[in-house]
């Protein structure tokens, strides 16, 4: 029995369908990667997922007594609103102080509970969004690009944070990236989606699969090593143009 | 004690206090500032309304803002921009109430004081909607208080959370018409949304959670009410309009008091 069931979705607004029949599962403790081009419909199929986007087509079905957390993508707080990380940790339903610390600990920012939300840095911010979805230990952790705006190691130490979570409380994870070369090697599964999904499987085989360099180039061919950069291009843009 | 028309207005402006206080904090947190005028402007399409079928004001006033409430709720996020949505509406309506309230021969109705208020004026009739409502309102804000935060936040933090952010937003406009109902009395239609917003705004420098900032914010709307019928009292000057000169004040002293915190740190 999977956690999360995906058969045959189809999300639509207004005339342009943005996902169309689409499925997918997520089994316990599998951390599984949508990868896609802007536009594919990943953001889609996650808030399907939630329930924010009514699908117009198939169905998502959860197991029973299933815990999801969500992480969205950058949060935009308003600066009028005074919120300090404890308060936000209490939202909607209002947790025990242990819990709290205990969040906080295994996102990796144990000492920001009296901080206000508006004064964190982009990283800080993002592990306490983590920090919430983590409360009252989720069985599958949904993640909407959610290293946006931090730089390539704020991300990868994020990403290892997350398997590092994945580890500690046997949760699955279900995110979204465009940083393939960061992610990938930390998945079990990768789905590539553009409207459809394109191609699935593990990173190796995504990797190689023709869909996916049709959608990605070769350049992201050091796509398995975390810290791996391509050095076979030119830099020096001047000399090509002469 | 009820006998003096002094101590009437003050409970009346307090009780509008109360009830603008947790509201104008959601309307500043989303920025809605647009939506308690828009409200307020449909209002006196219900006064007119009202009169015209001699119902109570109170019920007229009610009716319009609520359909107003509903019809920006429905429309939203349908191809206009709320700003756009809101102009057209709160302004067609104001004119359209305007024009009702031509046509109503033999009846002489002082517009003026819907407009700017008569908190000088409110009986004790009046003193018990204006409370009732603003129970009410407190009472529903209360209830649904977080799910509103967490929907005010991130509508899919809210749908991750089995929270609607459409029904709670609904919650909110509702009880905008309410507050703007009983406190066309006291403020008029012109002033409803200073009472809603500026309170709220003062308290936004002194507060470190949402809970704190919808306290202070009912803190500085009463000193206002108080402060402000004193000083309409003692200088002769319109009631309503004092009233939002001393939450302006205090606004200008909240906010330089943290420049000047900010400024030292």
């Amino acid at each position: 029995m999977n956690l999360v069931d995906v058969e045959g979705l189809s999300v639509r607004y207004g005339a342009r369908t943005v996902l169309s029949h689409v499925s997918l599962g997520v089994a316990k403790g599998e951390i599984v990667t949508i990868v896609g081009p802007n536009g594919s419909g990943k953001t889609s199929l996650l808030r399907a997922i939630i329930g924010a986007v009514k699908p117009a087509q198939g169905k998502v079905s959860r197991g029973a007594d299933v815990k999801i957390g969500y992480v969205p993508q950058k949060l935009h707080i308003d600066e009028t609103l005074p919120m300090t990380v404890t308060r936000f940790l209490n939202l909607p339903h209002s947790v025990a102080p242990q819990d709290i610390e205990a969040a906080l600990t295994q996102a990796g920012v144990p000492n920001l509970s009296k901080s206000q939300l508006s004064q964190l840095s982009g990283g800080q911010f993002q592990r306490v969004l983590l920090a919430r979805a983590l409360i009252g230990n989720p069985d599958l952790l949904l993640l909407d690009e959610a290293t946006q705006g931090l730089d390539q190691r704020g991300s990868a130490s994020f990403y290892q944070q997350i398997e590092a979570v994945r580890q500690e409380t046997g949760c699955a994870v279900l995110m979204i990236s465009h940083e393939l070369h960061v992610v990938m090697s930390a998945s079990d599964r990768v789905i590539c989606l553009n409207g459809h999904v394109c191609c699935e499987g593990t990173p190796a085989v995504v990797a190689s699969a023709p869909e996916y360099r049709a959608l990605f180039g070769t350049g992201t061919g050091g796509a398995l090593a975390l810290y791996q950069h391509d050095h076979d291009h030119n830099h020096d843009h001047a000399e090509a143009a002469e | 004690m009820l006998d003096d028309f002094m101590v009437r207005a003050a409970l009346a402006g307090i009780g509008v206090a109360i009830a603008a206080a947790p509201l104008g904090c959601f309307v500043v947190w989303r920025r809605m500032a647009y939506f308690g005028d828009a409200t307020a402007h449909a209002a006196i399409l219900g006064v007119a309304l009202s009169l015209a079928f001699s119902m109570s004001v109170f019920i007229g006033a009610m009716v319009v803002a609520l359909i107003m409430a509903l019809t920006v709720n429905l429309l939203s996020g349908r191809g206009y921009a709320m700003d756009t949505l809101l102009g057209v509406l709160a302004h067609s309506a104001l004119a359209f109430g305007l024009v009702a309230v031509s046509f109503l021969s033999g009846i002489r109705i002082d517009l003026m004081s819907y407009l700017f208020g008569d908190i000088l004026a409110v009986s004790r009739g009046d003193l018990s909607v204006i409370w009732c409502g603003a129970l009410l309102v407190v009472l529903l804000i209360g209830w649904r208080w977080s799910a509103l935060l967490t929907s005010t936040l991130n509508e899919d933090l809210a749908y991750a959370s089995e929270i609607n952010p459409k029904r709670e937003q609904l919650v909110l406009t509702v009880s905008l018409a309410i507050t703007v109902a009983v406190a066309i009395k006291v403020v008029g239609v012109l002033l409803i949304a200073a009472l809603l917003i500026i309170p709220a705004a003062a308290a936004r420098p002194l507060s470190r959670t949402p809970e704190g900032m919808a306290v202070a914010a009912g803190a500085i709307g009463m000193l206002s009410t108080v402060v402000g019928l004193r000083a309409a009292y003692v200088f002769d000057t319109p009631a309503g309009p004092s009233i939002v000169c001393i939450a302006a004040i205090t606004f200008l002293i909240s906010s330089s008091l943290k420049s000047a915190l900010s400024m030292r740190s």
